[in-house]
């Protein structure tokens, strides 16, 4: 697979570690009354979709960029590709 | 039909025109007992158990394709009980004696093969760890041995002992492992199934799951609604699909196994062989091709095939162990989709709508639980409450804290 860096430009996947679903972008408030069945369902559970799925990538041999990967799990092929730092500053996430 | 050695002799007397189909091609009925989805290995097991040891009757599979051409022919044939963990090994320990006796019990020859596991150590860290895990299957009733590199030396002069970065140090061995030829494994259970009246319906692929106030009612599928008062999963990769119908998330991210097969060559590897600085494996089968694999993808997906960078890990780390293989070419390779679990461990379990159960998350490990995998989820459909040696396997263990995670990796399904 390639991945289309949206600052580096088209990378073979060999050079990122693969880390999950994008929602894990979106931690839970340790602070909310709910704070443990949150993180349960935060850290275990997955809809694990056959067909698009967004991801993280880490690009560990390039510039360390974590991205976020739109992908088709049935056919692996790649839709677009963002920076997980525009993701999580687009969703308002204070981290 | 039994098969045995007067039939064959008789059979090639006879021109061979005695043979008959091995299991029927049933319509399906408008209701049964106890529906089992997923026509791979653990679902025919399953079914198999459901009718012979547990006295069910009225027993359909359901296959959305053909049995036997998911995972349960897509492995890499190997069968073990090398676990460590109290959760895990007596049900392995189970499973590798069911398979001892298999081919009697289900009248088939499933061609298993004990010729023995043997994991090499690189390091002494690693030979504590192994000496620990050999301790543990000994407690559990499994057999174990330490052997040093001069004795592994002596059964197998081809591997590459005194390399600079992983010199082998010596290696844990388990002599009843061995391999089975997998696709005669869901015939075999196929057949036995069927002759006690179980529906195996192939192209019969789940649709949906009708549910009403909290109670499974039966499969929505491409032939029609069929009602049932027990309904099983057992569909390995395809698991958080078929959950998905009733809005039950999974701890499971569906990952990529590739596996491999060099071309023949003449006997060479006398049983099965693991690296313990890399993650590969290697057996020959009888027709002398090497099957070999290691490490899964590690991206989600349902493809059933994998990338090039694994191809390439796999092979240099059957290099770094036996680097005679370099002169082989490599014939097939191929991939099955597996249903990765968040701590590596499996579920077999009811789950909270009322006659709907769940078996998955067996990694890329499920072959050689077949046997068990079958029998305890058959306890549980039949008895409603899990098998002695799978009350560890609850779905609801993550959120309770009690992980079974064998390789101390934590909830990144890729790592296990």
């Amino acid at each position: 697979m390639i991945i289309n860096h949206p600052i580096l430009g088209p990378r073979d996947a060999a050079e990122f570690t693969y880390l999950g679903d994008a929602s894990l972008l979106n931690r839970p408030d340790w602070q909310a009354a709910d704070a443990a069945d949150q993180f349960y369902e935060y850290l275990y559970l997955r809809d694990n979709p056959a067909g698009e799925h967004r991801e993280l990538w880490y690009h560990e041999q390039g510039d360390r960029s974590w991205l976020v990967v739109t992908r088709n799990t049935l056919t692996h092929e790649i839709s677009s590709v963002e920076l997980a730092s525009d993701v999580a500053r687009a969703q308002g996430n204070k981290k | 039909m039994r098969f045995s050695g007067f039939k064959v002799i008789k059979e090639a007397l006879m021109g061979h025109k005695g043979w008959g189909p091995q299991w029927r091609n049933p319509e399906p009925k408008s209701h049964y007992d106890i529906i089992i989805i997923g026509g791979g290995g653990h679902g025919l097991a399953t079914a198999y158990y459901l009718a012979k040891e547990f006295g069910q009757k009225n027993i359909a599979v359901l296959e959305k394709g053909w049995i036997g051409g998911g995972n349960v022919g897509r492995n890499t044939t190997i069968i073990r009980s090398n676990y460590l963990l109290d959760g895990n090994e007596p049900f392995y320990e189970f499973s590798l004696k069911l398979w001892e006796g298999l081919e009697q019990d289900f009248n088939y020859n499933a061609m298993v093969s004990q010729r023995g596991i043997l994991n090499l150590i690189h390091s002494d860290g690693q030979r504590d760890a192994f000496m620990r895990r050999g301790n543990g299957m000994i407690l559990n009733g499994a057999d174990a041995e330490y052997l040093t590199a001069d004795q592994i030396r002596a059964e197998n002069p081809f591997l590459n002992f005194d390399d600079a970065r992983f010199p082998i140090k010596g290696g844990l061995a388990q002599r009843r492992g061995g391999t089975v030829r997998h696709d005669a494994v869901a015939w075999g259970y196929a057949r036995g199934a069927d002759q006690r009246g179980v529906d195996i319906i192939q192209n019969c692929e789940v649709t949906g799951l009708r549910i009403e106030n909290g109670v499974c009612k039966g499969v929505e599928t491409s032939r029609g609604f069929i009602g049932a008062n027990k309904v099983g999963s057992c569909v390995a990769g395809s698991s958080s699909r078929i959950m998905a119908h009733a809005n039950i998330r999974l701890p499971i991210e569906s990952h990529v196994l590739q596996a491999f097969v060099s071309e023949g060559l003449k006997p060479t590897i006398p049983g099965v062989i693991t690296f313990g600085a890399g993650h590969f494996y290697v057996s020959q089968s009888d027709k002398g091709g090497l099957v070999f694999g290691g490490d899964i993808d590690g991206y989600n997906t349902y493809a059933q095939r994998g990338n090039l960078p694994t191809v390439e890990d796999v092979c240099e780390s059957g290099m770094a162990i036996m680097p005679m293989i370099g002169r082989s070419r490599m014939l097939r390779m191929w991939g099955g989709v597996m249903d990765m679990s968040m701590d590596g461990s499996p579920i077999i379990d009811k789950t909270h709508i009322d006659g709907l159960y769940f078996n998955g998350g067996w990694c890329y490990g499920g072959f050689k639980a077949t046997p068990a995998s079958g029998w305890c989820y058959a306890h549980l459909l039949a008895k409603d409450e899990p098998h002695k040696v799978a009350t560890a396997y609850r779905l609801d263990r993550f959120k309770r804290g009690y992980m079974i995670d064998e390789k101390g990796m934590g909830a990144q399904p890729n790592l296990h």
